[in-house]
């Protein structure tokens, strides 16, 4: 039995996860249509996508309880829906909506879990029943949503695997617990386990996660690291500049440009490719500047650049507890023109 | 806020209009939408039983010879338990059957109804949390519980009503008296709809509440069977059961209203109670604290035939109990009703189509047709515990359960293995029951090795319906019920096949039709090996298809 992650593993050096072209079907819904996702030995990867994007049908791929449609899917150099039992020795994976045997304690639950991975550390289940402030001897019938959610997160890490599968974990913890959750993860992904963390929260993904794949409508729409993403976005700029600023708006890259009086000059705000930075850089002190603010996009940024009108149908990016500076510029943006 | 200070009394404006009873039209309504399949089937399922009560009464014991034979079965002291107080027995009519030997069952399955829609709508939902949506809206505090009741009257009224015209349809039964009993009856299951209220203000887990109400439930189940047995009509200790106070209206005897009003005392009372209470106690909280459980499993929980064994023993327990005392008790009434069918058969040709004429054999097909009623018994319990797996499926547990190195054939294994187990216990159980009724009370005309024999032909019958269920489930998961209609058309064919004139294959197609008659019938390897194979081919065909598909996911 493997319990020392990453090492003597069929396939060592394979990427811990990869999806090619994988479609699945229900029916007439298309849930996943031709995704492609890499999670590489070690890593932590973040897999966004709003509800309905298709991310737990993807991770039900991977732990082969649905088998796809067509495609191709590998996790742990093996194949998911035959070889599911011997895969499932190494990996842990914590569902997003946790459903219990309403007779067992949490701590039976939790046990019995743990039992049919390997053999149990009592130790390690007491220390994580104590940094996760879960009372094992309530019927899980009565737990809450946040309690169910750690009975399966205690499960999921009272064992050391070289996959953690996680499915948006952290619905339902209060934010002290969400932090407990991402310390853990840290120290998993420290002792060199891969992670898949699936989330529409932005923050959460953005503390932890080394790469992101975006997913919508069953398929990747952007992959790569934090930075290469960033790339790709635009930074938002303001600026209070004294000379006659319409030049800025021809450039190319500049959008959303909105002017306003300052007593210093013009006060400007306008989102800028960041390709186009140093032309616009160049452009601003031509003008004069007497106030200059750039601001790295945020993960939120990425989101509402692919699924604008879902995210504000859905509000959970937006709600996410920051403040809404940028959206406000969006918006404002969006009406000045 | 400034504003609502700055009234001159110096009080803030309170909200107005608002009761603790608000929003519970709303919830009415909500709960019949919501419900409206389930009461349906409730409601249709209670109006067959007494129209089939009804007509079964009325055509087997159609002359006085044959009623007042039962009367003497009804005078036993498992006549009394089983059934009731005994009014009318001196002219044992359909209608004094009804009324002496139904109500008790009638009340039984009403109460179970009214029990599990209160908690259902009440505790349940506060478990759930869903009712913390409801209760956010402009919903006083009690309308859920005051909504649960109402729906309950409701419902009850309508089942009484559409009962009566059935036993009034059916059997030709006078009105006012047919009136009388299915609302007595309802009223009384209403009672214990009331005392479930109260337990879910007590208990914060809704399966507790449902437990406790039982439980009180079989006190008054206890305490009617325990008065009634002092004298014939009913003792004092008889009239501390609700139970008993739908029995005393006499309905079809000499019918008196009154007795109902106990019913409408308390279960006014009981609502006042669980008021009282449901105001000192917080939202999803309970008066009793829900006792800690274990922080860590039994070291023997762990693996998934354990997590099985956890899941079913308590059905298989209760199961075992409560069907081993109904067939020790049917045991105990042989001698009675062995002569009271060798009369019926005299006279009543339709009877000896089922039983035969022969005289020696009588009694043997009379004990044949309880094992008989037991199998079919055993039978709805194998297709019950068989759709678990179904259960633990859709709820997602599975899912989680199959992220861990367990294999589809170890887990549906299990789960198979632990249902085909205690159905074979409940098997034993209920024929072992009725040889010791049936020996207790002298009856040792078969041995303890013909039940034997009967256990293990019935047995390979039995897997039939389990593997019915497996397949179905591994193929197409949602038609997993349609092995009810194979148990209904067993049922059918087992009780009624001789009255008409049906071809071979339509009797082969029930599963019980290939076991050799209790104690009397040729027993053929063959047709055992057909049943035992026909089991495996089935279960086979369900384990193959539960690999192949997808798991049905939230």
């Amino acid at each position: 039995m493997t319990t020392t992650p990453a090492t003597g593993t069929p396939g060592a050096g394979a990427p811990a996860i990869e999806t090619r072209d994988l479609h699945k079907r229900f029916g007439s819904t298309r849930a996943l249509d031709g995704l492609d996702l890499t999670v590489a030995e070690g890593e932590v990867a973040g897999f966004l996508g709003p509800n309905g994007a298709g991310k737990s049908t993807a991770i039900r791929v991977l732990l082969g309880l649905l088998s796809p449609t067509s495609g191709s899917a590998r996790l742990l150099g093996g194949d998911p829906w035959t070889d599911a039992v011997a895969l499932h020795r190494r990996l842990a994976y914590v569902p997003g909506d946790v459903t219990l045997w309403p007779n067992l304690t949490g701590g039976e639950a939790i046990d019995f879990l743990t039992r049919l991975r390997g053999t149990p550390d009592a130790r390690r289940k007491r220390e994580l029943l104590e940094a996760f402030e879960l009372d094992p001897t309530k019927k899980a019938g009565t737990y809450s949503k946040g309690n169910r959610q750690k009975v399966a997160l205690v499960a999921a890490f009272a064992t050391e695997v070289p996959l953690l599968i996680l499915d948006e974990p952290t619905s339902g913890l209060d934010p002290l617990m969400e932090a407990v959750f991402t310390e853990r993860v840290r120290e998993a992904a420290a002792n060199g386990t891969s992670v898949l963390l699936s989330s529409h929260i932005l923050s959460e993904v953005e503390k932890v996660c080394d790469t992101v794949t975006i997913i919508r409508s069953g398929r990747a729409v952007e992959s790569g690291t934090l930075d290469e993403l960033r790339h790709l976005t635009r930074s938002s700029v303001t600026a209070v500049v004294e000379g006659d600023p319409t030049s800025v708006a021809r450039l190319d890259g500049v959008h959303d440009l909105v002017t306003a009086d300052d007593p210093e000059g013009t006060r400007l705000t306008f989102d800028v490719d960041n390709a186009a930075m140093g032309a616009t850089l160049t452009e601003l002190s031509r003008l004069g500047v007497h106030s200059f603010s750039a601001a790295p996009p945020s993960l939120e940024e990425l989101f509402l650049r692919h699924y604008g009108d879902d995210v504000s149908d859905d509000g959970t990016p937006a709600g996410d507890g920051r403040p809404g500076g940028r959206h406000a510029a969006e918006a404002s943006g969006a009406g000045a023109r | 806020m400034s504003a609502a200070v700055a009234t001159p009394s110096g009080t803030r404006a309170a909200p107005r209009g608002g009761s603790t009873l608000t929003g519970t039209g709303a919830l009415v309504r909500f709960v019949l939408r919501r419900d409206r399949v389930r009461l349906a089937v409730w409601a249709g399922s209670m109006v067959a039983f007494y129209a089939y009560f009804t007509f079964a009464l009325d055509t087997v014991f159609a002359d006085e010879a044959a009623q007042q034979g039962r009367a003497a079965i009804m005078e036993t002291p498992s006549g009394i338990v089983m059934g009731g107080p005994g009014y009318g027995l001196d002219h044992y009519t359909t209608g004094v059957a009804m009324a002496n030997e139904g109500i008790t069952w009638v009340v039984l399955a009403l109460a179970i109804f009214s029990v599990l829609h209160m908690v259902r709508h009440t505790r349940a939902e506060e478990e759930t949390g869903r009712s913390e949506l409801v209760r956010a809206a402009v919903v006083g505090r009690h309308a859920p519980a005051v909504a649960a009741l109402t729906t309950l009257v409701v419902a009850q009224a309508v089942i009484a009503v559409l009962s009566a015209f059935a036993m009034v349809a059916v059997g030709d039964l006078a009105v006012v008296d047919s009136l009388a009993m299915t609302v007595g009856s309802a009223l009384s299951a209403v009672v214990f709809g009331a005392v479930a209220l109260v337990a879910c203000q007590v208990f914060a887990a809704g399966r507790a509440a449902v437990g406790a109400s039982l439980a009180v439930f079989g006190a008054a189940f206890v305490v009617r069977a325990a008065g009634d047995m002092r004298e014939t009509g009913g003792s004092a200790l008889s009239w501390f059961s609700p139970i008993a106070w739908a029995q005393q209206m006499r309905a079809f005897v000499d019918l008196r209203w009154w007795p109902a009003l106990l019913s409408v005392v308390a279960l006014v009372v009981l609502v006042v109670v669980a008021s009282a209470l449901a105001s000192r106690r917080d939202f999803g909280g309970g008066l009793v604290a829900g006792r800690p459980g274990r922080a860590d499993a039994r070291a023997s929980l762990r693996s998934p035939f354990a997590l099985a064994w956890l899941q079913q023993r308590g059905a298989l327990l209760w199961s075992c109990l409560g069907l081993g005392l109904l067939w020790f008790a049917s045991g105990t009434l042989l001698p009675e009703v062995g002569s009271m069918i060798g009369d019926l058969v005299a006279e009543n040709p339709a009877i000896a189509q089922v039983f035969g004429t022969d005289g020696t054999e009588l009694s043997v097909a009379f004990v044949a047709l309880m094992i008989l009623y037991a199998a079919l018994c055993c039978a709805g319990y194998a297709v019950v515990m068989a759709q678990r797996p179904k259960a633990e499926e859709t709820s997602g547990r599975a899912e989680v359960v199959f992220s861990h190195p367990v294999s589809r054939y170890r887990w549906l294994g299990a789960q198979v293995l632990v249902a085909g187990l205690g159905t074979a216990v409940l098997l034993a159980v209920s024929v072992y029951a009725t040889w010791l009724g049936a020996v207790a009370v002298g009856w040792d005309d078969q041995t303890f090795g013909d039940y034997t024999t009967v256990v293990w032909t019935y047995l390979p019958a039995l897997a039939v319906f389990l593997g019915l269920v497996v397949a179905l489930y591994g193929w197409v998961p949602r038609l997993t019920g349609l092995a009810w209609a194979l148990l209904a058309y067993t049922f059918v064919i087992g009780m009624f096949g001789g009255l008409f004139d049906l071809p071979d294959w339509a009797f082969r197609l029930s599963p019980f039709d290939w076991v050799p008659a209790a104690f009397s019938g040729e027993f053929s390897a063959g047709d055992v090996a057909v049943l035992w194979g026909a089991a495996v081919v089935l279960g086979v065909l369900g384990f193959v298809g539960f690999r192949r598909r997808d798991l049905v996911t939230g």
